[in-house]
């Protein structure tokens, strides 16, 4: 039943051809229901392969098989294949789970959208390309996922691309995205060059893994570093994230799926992959964590000062990405892993509700113009306290445990970043406090006029059901996802699953049962301080202060202005430049020189034709008499 | 007796200077077709000098093709010179400088 694992992508795609040839003619929302079918087959596909999977023993739950070769050039043998271990079947299972529930809340979300079969097709090419991302069996047919989630990112942002914002949004995504590709592709050449293959395991002398040998001290931090450009530009690290606050111009489903649950983990995932390259370099691995934890730090600083409940959330996000890669770089891969599930959970879910929020209230986005929210939307309100609470880490949902094995492992690792990750703990526990006392406590806001005069709200409505059971279902994930991976639980745990494919590269911090027990404590306090001090700060009717969203925080510290001076502007001045006076004066004027150089040549020697035939009939007088000169002075001089 | 050679030759080059002459001088249209003329058998004279000289028929042979060129471009030239003398009432050479570039 392994073998039946090319089903999932393949639903998928499936579900994206439908879509294509008869999207438009089933339109809403039959077009909306074939994509969720498609997408829900395929987790139901992922349950069967976890099963298979479970019932092989522990050292043999590695699957590689290659369906046919896709290039094969000199030394170099790509081959279209699937891998089947723990680690891609766990990202299998919630890319495919969240997706499905995110498909089916997009029917109701984007209901009467004049675009709506479109937005199915995207969504399904993108759960297609994730899987092939998760599912490839070596880099180049990741690398083919990461730019098909990629492309799918970029439509899905400007889906609205009547809208000026959106469509700059997108290619702003793309282009940040782009930055991270470059470092991918030199990656990919760099592991070829120094290994002769692509293939993880299996093919021939063992896959990269079997080759790591060939990529000893500068070349693998070089090969890691490189990697992992491009995991800050999908993953939205410094100096890459600032694309993903920009990405919530897209509809709030695919902020959920795309720019929450999923695309954005691809970073981490792809880190975890190749966790034998990462386990050569102890710099790499050095650098890794120490851009994970200041970007945790950094972006959690910046939540705390949005006005708008998805831009909060998307900086959130970077901030949760930070602590997935600051494990990472701690070695801690398992911890990354299941902050990356509890993550897809609760984030995903804290987007949904805030769709359903945003669709209550008539696309309203502003924080300071919503509050009370309780009283009209009660199911949106659990939900998204459910997710809060996760986030916040309070036990014992699922945030607290993810967060805790993250921030354990930085403590046995790098003091410093554990620090710095436990305030990073207690600003995220303050900023979610905040949106939620923002959005659903006090008194409702959305009844005044806005602060530039927009008109009141009418009453929000509740969302339908189809909006309304993913909520339910995603709030009991978020709640007990922690269960995956409880550190008292050794045998059925994620840690165990997942052992084998990290196997000698994964970090263990040994620490005692005191220490664990007092970090978890320190959590806990750190989570609690967070939720007091914005209850304190933020209850009350005044929603205007602004010495608690300093003007650094609300320009994200500055960082796209410091891009706009250092390269954008700069780079517009050198393409000013490059076109008035390189384009206008050099290329132009070498053109124009020659054809006026002709012009000259021309206007000058017209003036031989005089029209007047005695002129002609001297000219060839003398031309002939010049003949004949040569041929005698020809004869005399011989 | 016979005359050498020379005696042909040296009337084909005072011929030939005459036309010449004569095509750079004259303005008339006509006046200077008949110098052409004048030129084209100073140069048929040569032709059959040195074929006679030499004992080659080509010379003779060469004669009858510049007639024949000269017969068409006469041809040619003077419906030119009739046309232009109906249009313009002109046959002068100088006063045709419309290709004047």
């Amino acid at each position: 039943m392994l073998h039946a694992a090319y089903l999932m992508p393949l639903l998928a795609l499936a579900g994206f051809l439908v879509l294509v040839a008869v999207g438009r003619r089933a339109g809403d929302p039959v077009a909306g229901w074939i994509g969720t079918v498609a997408v829900a087959g395929a987790f139901v596909v992922a349950c069967l392969v976890l099963v298979c999977l479970f019932r092989e023993p522990e050292s043999q739950r590695l699957f590689v098989h290659n369906y046919f070769t896709w290039i094969h050039s000199g030394g170099l043998t790509v081959p279209i294949g699937i891998q089947v271990d723990p680690l891609s079947i766990t990202m299998c299972m919630f890319i495919t789970g969240v997706s499905a529930l995110i498909h089916l809340y997009s029917i109701g979300y984007m209901k009467g959208d004049p675009d709506y079969s479109k937005f199915f097709i995207y969504l399904n090419l993108f759960v297609f390309s994730m899987l092939v991302l998760v599912l490839a069996d070596n880099l180049l047919l990741t690398f083919v996922g990461w730019e098909g989630v990629g492309v799918c990112s970029y439509w899905l942002v400007s889906f609205w691309f009547r809208r000026d914002s959106a469509a700059s949004a997108g290619k702003k995504a793309f282009i940040y995205n782009r930055i991270g590709d470059v470092g991918f592709l030199a990656a990919i050449f760099l592991i070829f060059e120094k290994t002769g293959t692509l293939q993880y395991e299996g093919g021939p002398g063992g896959g990269v893994f079997g080759q790591l040998h060939h990529l000893g001290g500068g070349t693998g931090t070089a090969a890691v570093l490189l990697l992992f450009l491009a995991a800050t530009g999908k993953s939205a690290q410094i100096p890459l994230f600032n694309w993903l606050p920009d990405a919530m111009e897209g509809p709030t489903p695919v902020s959920a799926l795309i720019h929450a649950a999923t695309m954005v983990t691809a970073g981490v995932y792809l880190l975890c992959r190749m966790n034998h390259l990462l386990a050569l370099s102890h710099t790499g691995l050095e650098v890794i964590a120490i851009v994970g934890g200041v970007t945790a730090f950094v972006a959690a600083t910046i939540a705390c000062a949005q006005q708008d409940i998805k831009k909060v959330l998307a900086f959130s996000t970077v901030s949760q990405i930070g602590y997935m890669v600051l494990a990472v770089g701690c070695g801690a891969y398992v911890a990354a892993i299941f902050l990356m599930v509890a993550h897809a959970f609760f984030k995903g879910l804290l987007f949904l509700a805030a769709g359903s929020v945003i669709h209550g209230l008539d696309d309203e986005q502003d924080l300071k113009r919503m509050g009370a929210l309780r009283k009209v939307m009660k199911w949106t309100t659990f939900t998204f306290t459910v997710g809060f609470l996760a986030i916040a880490g309070i036990p014992p949902l699922a945030g607290f445990w993810a967060k805790g094995d993250v921030l354990e492992n930085a403590y046995a690792h790098y003091k410093v970043l554990w620090a710095l990750g436990l305030l990073t703990a207690v600003l995220t526990a303050y900023y979610m406090s905040r949106l939620q006392i923002l959005a659903f406590g006090d008194d409702p806001r959305w009844d005044k006029i806005g602060p530039n005069g927009e008109p009141a709200h009418h009453t929000p409505h509740e969302s339908p059901w189809v909006m309304r059971l993913p909520l339910v279902i995603l709030a009991v994930a978020a709640f007990f996802a922690g269960a995956l991976n409880l550190p008292w639980v050794h045998h059925y745990s994620l840690s165990n699953f997942l052992a084998p494919v990290f196997a000698g590269s994964l970090y263990n911090d040994h620490l005692g049962r005191g220490a664990v027990w007092a970090l978890s404590l320190t959590d806990i306090a750190a989570a609690v301080i967070g939720v007091i001090l914005a209850a304190a700060l933020w209850r009350g009717a005044q929603v205007d202060k602004p010495r608690l969203e300093p003007q650094f925080l609300q320009r994200v510290w500055y960082w796209d202005d410091f891009y706009d001076a250092v390269i954008g502007r700069p780079g517009q001045k050198l393409a000013t430049f490059l076109a008035w006076v390189v384009d206008a004066r050099v290329i132009d004027g070498a053109v124009n020189g020659a054809a006026s150089l002709v012009r000259a040549t021309g206007s000058a020697s017209r003036k031989l034709q005089t029209g007047y035939v005695r002129n002609y009939a001297l000219g060839i007088s003398l031309g002939m008499a010049l003949i004949v000169a040569f041929l005698f002075s020809r004869t005399w001089w011989s | 007796m016979s005359l050498s050679g020379a005696w042909y030759l040296g009337l084909a080059a005072v011929v030939f200077s005459i036309g010449a002459i004569g095509l750079l001088v004259r303005r008339n249209v006509l006046i200077m077709f008949m110098c052409i003329e004048l030129m084209l058998n100073a140069a048929n004279l040569t032709f059959v000098t040195f074929a006679r000289m030499l004992g080659d028929i080509g010379g003779q042979a060469i004669v009858f093709f510049v007639l024949v060129v000269a017969a068409a471009e006469v041809v040619v030239g003077l419906g030119i010179v009739v046309t232009n003398y109906r249009r313009r009432s002109t046959t002068v050479a100088d006063d045709l400088n419309s290709l004047k570039g």
